[in-house]
Parts: structure tokens; C-alpha cells; sequence
């Protein structure tokens, strides 16, 4: 027997036993993703004791696909995105025991809801100016600053958050990375509207929060590593996976399917060439996702993201053209708060202003392109006047 | 400060799906690769493959028998049983990627990709064999530029022999035999003609590419063996176009990795304005962009191999999509090849033409982008307006 069939048939009997012991029909389903989370099939990759059973990443597809057919319920993960695809890896590797054990059941059950403290309206692309401060008193820390683009901050409980500790060292070697409670009184979240009219990101104000040196995430100093790990792991979520006509392409394939009236050969044209980008771009990320599955997540995963987002870009403005009178109507500019994103949800419009933002979130295309330069093809790096200068001492 | 697609969004249609095919080589591909590399480099050098072009042809048949039969390529896409190596059209496409990287000058996709498919049904044992061995080079009579969805056989069978003439057809130069698509009462037979035989004329062609040169072949009532039958004739060519279109795009994504490795090699070392060119953004993202462009046609291309190799369903949409885009990839890394180089990349003396000139003709083989995305609008239920 294969290793391949001897895992698929020991993750079948793992999973049988879960579903006998915890039937989804007549199980909370809190009870029962706990229960599935103590199994250690929440994320067969992450160790045994945190949700994992040490095996490929690969292997949890299959075990999402039994859970599936047997109808458990799932932990809602484009809810909690942020705490699966950023937090989680990050606490994994560089956390203390005592930290996995605190952080990551709730967080993968969705209890807990975790967000990123981050950019700062000084710091976007230029991550490593920021200047939210921490200074240490006694065995805590005490955070002051203002952060920006925070998805989800007004339901997180906690937030991984990097601030200054050390202004005195280049600005890439004062930076300490935290776990920050949400709940603390200093934390204040301010709705950010944006072009859609929605906000689906805040502004959160921090005075005076205070941090247990026990949330602490690697070493004072550390931060800028830590941080790194995350926004690798951030950019693989963002070029994450789809079927044929998933996403954008799939919405303007179905819109020229169904509106044989509107369609114009230039129109055509283009569509066909972007469901043959899509469909490339589809297999790239496959391509990327098989490399993962055997090593850490580098700086490929950018330019999958530059990609996607163009493309993304493309679509959804010749989807507008596609709807001809409709593309003038928009369904709604009330503010709201979505708890979920929805690139691919509510209607063109919508659609097309939401996609301005997917080469500026998470790295903005330019950023990404100096990083594909510089680290893959080791091209030299921009100029940099602010290396080797205290960051104290930086113009601002 | 993210967000992720909602797949819950996903529209569902009634597409066929796409398959889920390894994208990565294997170990035993990365030797096939590795040793065809190693030759290449000792025996294909870019002063030898430069001179082609001023009518020195000493490379080709050395650099032909030492892939054909020293490393027995001749024979890869042959199942061991009827001679060959038994290798599928993964191994396939890691040797045309090869050959795409050094502009190689030997019909390896004419005769081993594209003849040794439609000959596969053929009943003609010794001919397969010697396909396989290499000791009988072999074209199939098609114009470069048809695909498997535009073929239509333009040599006919009369009582004298056989009759037509065939445009721009590669390896005809350099093969012994010909296989001849003839149109009959009841569909396509595969005929066999020696390429010296008396009423056949080859005529070469001053080819855009003259390591790839093409030839404008004649038949007038020349005696023939019928080696596929009409029942299964037709379908054999379409199958080679298919499979030859597929194991292109491998070759471009061969082109088009050179052109950037060079351009990388050469900008990084290239200095103006008191710096090396490669530290201008302008340049660096430039680089980036077709670095993306390039990974994205490689796995455009290992798909469509993938499919190949497998006889994957998907395979008709996968050919479509490989050659829409690795064509232009590789036509854009060329040009990009030939502008960052400056001057230098506009001299005879340097390689970049060879590239420029590969990846544009490569461009109309097997068929036109305008032809390919048509193909493809109608395999994905996209009608046209």
C-alpha cells in the first residue's frame, strides 16, 4: 500500500470516528469543530495537540471533502481569514507553547476572531517606518498609535500587531511583534469608508493598551522577521485557489452567456483573451499551491498576486461595458460593514470599485514587482537613504 | 488589511472542469532534462546556430544523430515494444524546452513529436521502428501553420500516383521519408513517399527562422504505400497537430526563459549613467512583469503536456489555452530580449536574433492566436458575436 493510500485510509478512519462520536445532525457546532480541531483534523499540517496530525498540507483537502459529504459544519473560514492565513502560521512558528496552546483552538473554531494592526497612515508600503510605540513597564507593554485597513477589527478579539520598541536602531531592527486583546479599553475602531460606500476596513486608534510580555511573539526586536512571515503567508491566501471560471471570470463568462444582445466582437475579443489569462493564472496558482505543498511560501506567491489582481481589474471593467444600460445602475452606496469580502459578491459596480483595491491591499503591485526584481531575479535593490539612520532620526 | 475571493460567490456553470494534473517535474524528468541539457550545451553553441544563417549547415545532422540516436530521442514518443523509449509527452516537452532554450536547429518536433503521433497507428512496423531508431528521419506533409481544427489534405490520389503541393512544411529538408496526409473518396489515408523519389520536389524556403526552415513540397503522380487507412487516417494527423501544438508551447516556454535569463544576466552586468541598468526601476519591473509572464506559460505549458501525456478529456482546452498564450510570451520575452540589449541586441553578431525569430515563427505554428482563442470560445461555450 501506497503512503498516499495508507494516509487517505488512516484520515478516513479519523474521520469516522469524529462523525460517531460527535454526529452533525444532533452536535453544537462549536462542540463539534472542537471536537474536530482536537482530532487533529482541522489543519492536518499544523502539529499533533494543535489541530494537526504533522502531515502535508495537501491532506486537509480531503478531510474538508469527508466532512463535506457527511454534512458537519465548516469554521466559516473567509470569516476568519485573517486569524487561518495570518495569525495561525505565524503564532505556529515563532509562538511559545504556551501561546499555541492559548491562541490557536479558539482561532481556528472562529470563537475568536483576529485581525492585523499593521499599516499606519505613515507606514503603507514602507511597513517598517511605522510608529506606533511600545514601551516596556514591568511585565507588560504599553502601546500608543494609530493603525489603518483593518478588516475585521470591530468583531476581533485579538489582533497581531507589530509597534515600536527600540526608535533608536534603523527602523527595520526596533520593531517588536505582539498579540494585542481587542477588548483592552485603549483600543478604539473607527469605521473606514471606502469607494464602494461600504466599510469594510477601520481605523483603530490605540492609547495607552496594555500587553502582557507573555503575547509577545518572538524576541524584542524580532518584529520585522515575524511580520515577514505573515505578509508571505498573506500574499498565498490572497492568489488562493479556484475552479475553472472561479471568481471574476466566471460573473463576465455568464454575463455574455446570458445577454446574447449586448455582445460585439471587440467585446469578444477581450473576453477571450482574459478567460485564457484567468484560466493561466488558475494554473499558475495550482502550479504554486504543488510547490507549497512541499516547502514554506517565498516571494512567488507576489507575483501571483500582481496577476490576480490585474486581471481581477480587467474583468470587472469589461464587465460593466458587458451590461451596456445596466452598467450604469449601482444597487446601493449605504454605508454597511460587511463582516465577509466579497470581490466577486453584490453587483458590477460594486465589483469594479472593489477591485481597485486588489493591487493596492497586501502589497501594492509596484511593491510587489521590486520584490519579485530583487528577490527572485536578484536584481539590486532601490536605494534605500533610510537603512543604516536611527529611526528616530528619519524625515517623517 | 486583506481579503480573500469568496468562493461561496463562485457562479457555477455548465464548463467542463479543468483537470487536476502535477505541474512540477519529476526526478526522472529533471535527469532527461539535465542530460539534454548538458549536450546541448557542448554541441549547440550560439556561434554554430548563428552561422545557419550565412549558409554553414555543419551543425545540423552531428546535432540531429547525436539527440536522434546517441540519446535515442528519435523514438521518445514510441512505445518500447515497437522500438521506442516508451517516454510520454511530459518527457517530450522537457526536451523541446531544451532545444527552445539554445534555438536548436534538428526536427525533433517535425519527426519525433509530430510524425512518430500520426504514424503511431500505423500497422507499418518496420517504418515505426526505424522512426524510432532514428535511422529514417521523418515529416509529416502539413503545413507548419495548420492546426488540428484547419487541416484539410491537399494532396489527392490519382491512377498516375499521388499529386498536390504543400506549403512551408517543417523537416521536410532534412527527412528521408515523407508522410503524406492524401484525400480519398472515404476520408484521409497517411502515405508514405521516400523524399527522393521521382516527382517530388522540396524546396527550401528562405526561412524567417533558418533553424527551423521550412520547404515547399510538390508532388506530381508519385508512386505511394498507403501505411495509415482511411478510417483512421484523419483523425492520426488532428491527433499530431493536437499533441505537436501541446509540446510547442514547452519549446516557447524554453525561448522565452533564455530571453529573460540573458536579459537578467545582461542588465545586471550592463553599465550607463554610472550604474548597471538593471538597478532602474523602470527596467526592474519591465523584468518582473515578464518573469511573471514566463512562470505563468510555463504552467500553461506543463498543463497542456500534462494532458497530453495523460489523454486527458481537458486536453482540446488545454492545447487552446497553452498555445494563446505561450505564443505571445515568447514573442514578447524576444522582443524584450532584443530592446533592454540596446544596440548590441540589434547586431548579427549577437544571439538574440535567433530568438526574435524562433519565437515569431513559433507564434504561426500550429495555428494562429485569432484561430486558437476561436477554438477555444467554442470548446468553453463563449459564441462569438
Amino acid at each position: 500500500m501506497s503512503d498516499e493510500t495508507q494516509h487517505r485510509r488512516d484520515l478516513e478512519r479519523r474521520v469516522s470516528v469524529l462523525l460517531a462520536d460527535h454526529p452533525p445532525g444532533s452536535t453544537d457546532r462549536l462542540d463539534f469543530l472542537r471536537a474536530q480541531f482536537d482530532a487533529g483534523l482541522a489543519w492536518v499540517h499544523f502539529p499533533q495537540g494543535l489541530g494537526g496530525l504533522g502531515l502535508a498540507r495537501e491532506h486537509q483537502a480531503y478531510v474538508d471533502a469527508l466532512l463535506q459529504a457527511a454534512g458537519a459544519p465548516d469554521n466559516d473560514p473567509w470569516r476568519i481569514g485573517i486569524g487561518l492565513g495570518m495569525a495561525a502560521p505565524t503564532i505556529l512558528a515563532f509562538g511559545t507553547e504556551e501561546q499555541h496552546q492559548r491562541f490557536l483552538r479558539p482561532l481556528w473554531t472562529g470563537e475568536e476572531v483576529w485581525c492585523q494592526l499593521f499599516s499606519e497612515p505613515g507606514a503603507g508600503s514602507d511597513l517598517a517606518a511605522l510608529a506606533t510605540r511600545a514601551f516596556p513597564d514591568g511585565d507588560e507593554w504599553v502601546v500608543t498609535g494609530q493603525k489603518v485597513w483593518t478588516s475585521s477589527a470591530h468583531l476581533a478579539r485579538f489582533a497581531i500587531l507589530v509597534a515600536r520598541t527600540d526608535p533608536t536602531v534603523p527602523k527595520h531592527a526596533g520593531l517588536t511583534y505582539f498579540v494585542c486583546d481587542m477588548s483592552d479599553p485603549g483600543v478604539e475602531v473607527r469605521p473606514l469608508r471606502q469607494i464602494t460606500g461600504e466599510a469594510e476596513f477601520n481605523e483603530v486608534f490605540l492609547s495607552d493598551v496594555r500587553i502582557p510580555d507573555s503575547y509577545r511573539i518572538g524576541a524584542v526586536g524580532q518584529g520585522w522577521k515575524v511580520a515577514n512571515a505573515t505578509l508571505n503567508n498573506e500574499r498565498v491566501a490572497i492568489g488562493g485557489g479556484a475552479p475553472r471560471e472561479g471568481g471574476m471570470i466566471g460573473v463576465v463568462a455568464d454575463a455574455w452567456r446570458n445577454h446574447p444582445e449586448r455582445r460585439t466582437p471587440e467585446l469578444h475579443a477581450r473576453l477571450m483573451s482574459l478567460w485564457v489569462e484567468a484560466e493561466v493564472a488558475r494554473m499558475t496558482g495550482q502550479r504554486l499551491r504543488q510547490k507549497l505543498a512541499v516547502g514554506a511560501p517565498g516571494p512567488e506567491g507576489a507575483a501571483m498576486k500582481v496577476t490576480f489582481a490585474r486581471i481581477a481589474q480587467e474583468l470587472s471593467g469589461l464587465e460593466l461595458e458587458l451590461l451596456g444600460e445596466d452598467g450604469l445602475r449601482f444597487q446601493d452606496w449605504t454605508m454597511t460593514r460587511p463582516e465577509r469580502v466579497q470581490f466577486t459578491g453584490r453587483d458590477a459596480g460594486y465589483r469594479y470599485l472593489r477591485a481597485k483595491g486588489n493591487s493596492i491591499e497586501g502589497g501594492t503591485s509596484e511593491i510587489l514587482r521590486n520584490i519579485v526584481a530583487e528577490r527572485v531575479l536578484g536584481l539590486p535593490a532601490e536605494a534605500r537613504t533610510d537603512k543604516d539612520v536611527p529611526w528616530k532620526d528619519l524625515e517623517r | 488589511m486583506t481579503a480573500v475571493p469568496n468562493v461561496a460567490d463562485n457562479v457555477t456553470t455548465g464548463l467542463a472542469p479543468a483537470s487536476d494534473l502535477v505541474l512540477l517535474s519529476t526526478e526522472d524528468e529533471q535527469a532527461l532534462r539535465d542530460s539534454v541539457r548538458a549536450l546541448l550545451a557542448s554541441r549547440c553553441t550560439p556561434d554554430r546556430v548563428m552561422a545557419i544563417f550565412d549558409g554553414d549547415d555543419s551543425l545540423r545532422q552531428p546535432l540531429w544523430t547525436a539527440l536522434a540516436v546517441d540519446l535515442g530521442l528519435a523514438g521518445l514518443l514510441v512505445p518500447e515494444e515497437a522500438g521506442g523509449a516508451g517516454g510520454s509527452a511530459r518527457d517530450a516537452a522537457v526536451v523541446l524546452t531544451e532545444l527552445g532554450r539554445v534555438v536548436a536547429p534538428v526536427p525533433f518536433l517535425s519527426h519525433s513529436v509530430v510524425a512518430a503521433t500520426a504514424l503511431l497507428p500505423s500497422g507499418d512496423r518496420e517504418l515505426v521502428a526505424e522512426l524510432a531508431s532514428g535511422a529514417v528521419t521523418v515529416a509529416l506533409l502539413t503545413p507548419l501553420t495548420a492546426s488540428a481544427g484547419s487541416f484539410s489534405a491537399a494532396v489527392v490520389g490519382e491512377d498516375i500516383g499521388i499529386s498536390g503541393r504543400v506549403p512551408v512544411v517543417a523537416g521536410a529538408l532534412e527527412a528521408q521519408l515523407l508522410l503524406v496526409p492524401v484525400r480519398v473518396a472515404d476520408g484521409v489515408e497517411l502515405h508514405a513517399v521516400e523524399a527522393d523519389a521521382l516527382g517530388v520536389t522540396v524546396a527550401p524556403v528562405v526561412s524567417l527562422d533558418m533553424t527551423r526552415q521550412v520547404a515547399d513540397v510538390a508532388l506530381t503522380g508519385v508512386a505511394s504505400r498507403v501505411v495509415v487507412g482511411a478510417d483512421a487516417g484523419d483523425s492520426a494527423v488532428r491527433r499530431a497537430l493536437l499533441v505537436g501544438a501541446a509540446l510547442l508551447a514547452s519549446e516557447q516556454v524554453g525561448v522565452a526563459e533564455r530571453c529573460l535569463e540573458d536579459t537578467v544576466a545582461y542588465l545586471k552586468q550592463r553599465r550607463q549613467f554610472g550604474r548597471v541598468l538593471a538597478g532602474y526601476q523602470a527596467l526592474k519591473h519591465r523584468l518582473a512583469d515578464l518573469y511573471i509572464e514566463v512562470e505563468s506559460a510555463r504552467a500553461a505549458a506543463q498543463y497542456a503536456a500534462a494532458a497530453a501525456a495523460t489523454d486527458d478529456p481537458d486536453l482540446p482546452v488545454a492545447v487552446e489555452v497553452a498555445q494563446a498564450y505561450c505564443s505571445a510570451v515568447a514573442v514578447h520575452a524576444a522582443e524584450e530580449c532584443v530592446q533592454l540589449h540596446g544596440g548590441l541586441g540589434m547586431t548579427w553578431e549577437h544571439p538574440a536574433h535567433l530568438y526574435l525569430k524562433r519565437a515569431k515563427a513559433d507564434q504561426l505554428a500550429f495555428g494562429s492566436s485569432g484561430e486558437h482563442l476561436a477554438r477555444l470560445a467554442e470548446l468553453v461555450g463563449l459564441p462569438p458575436a
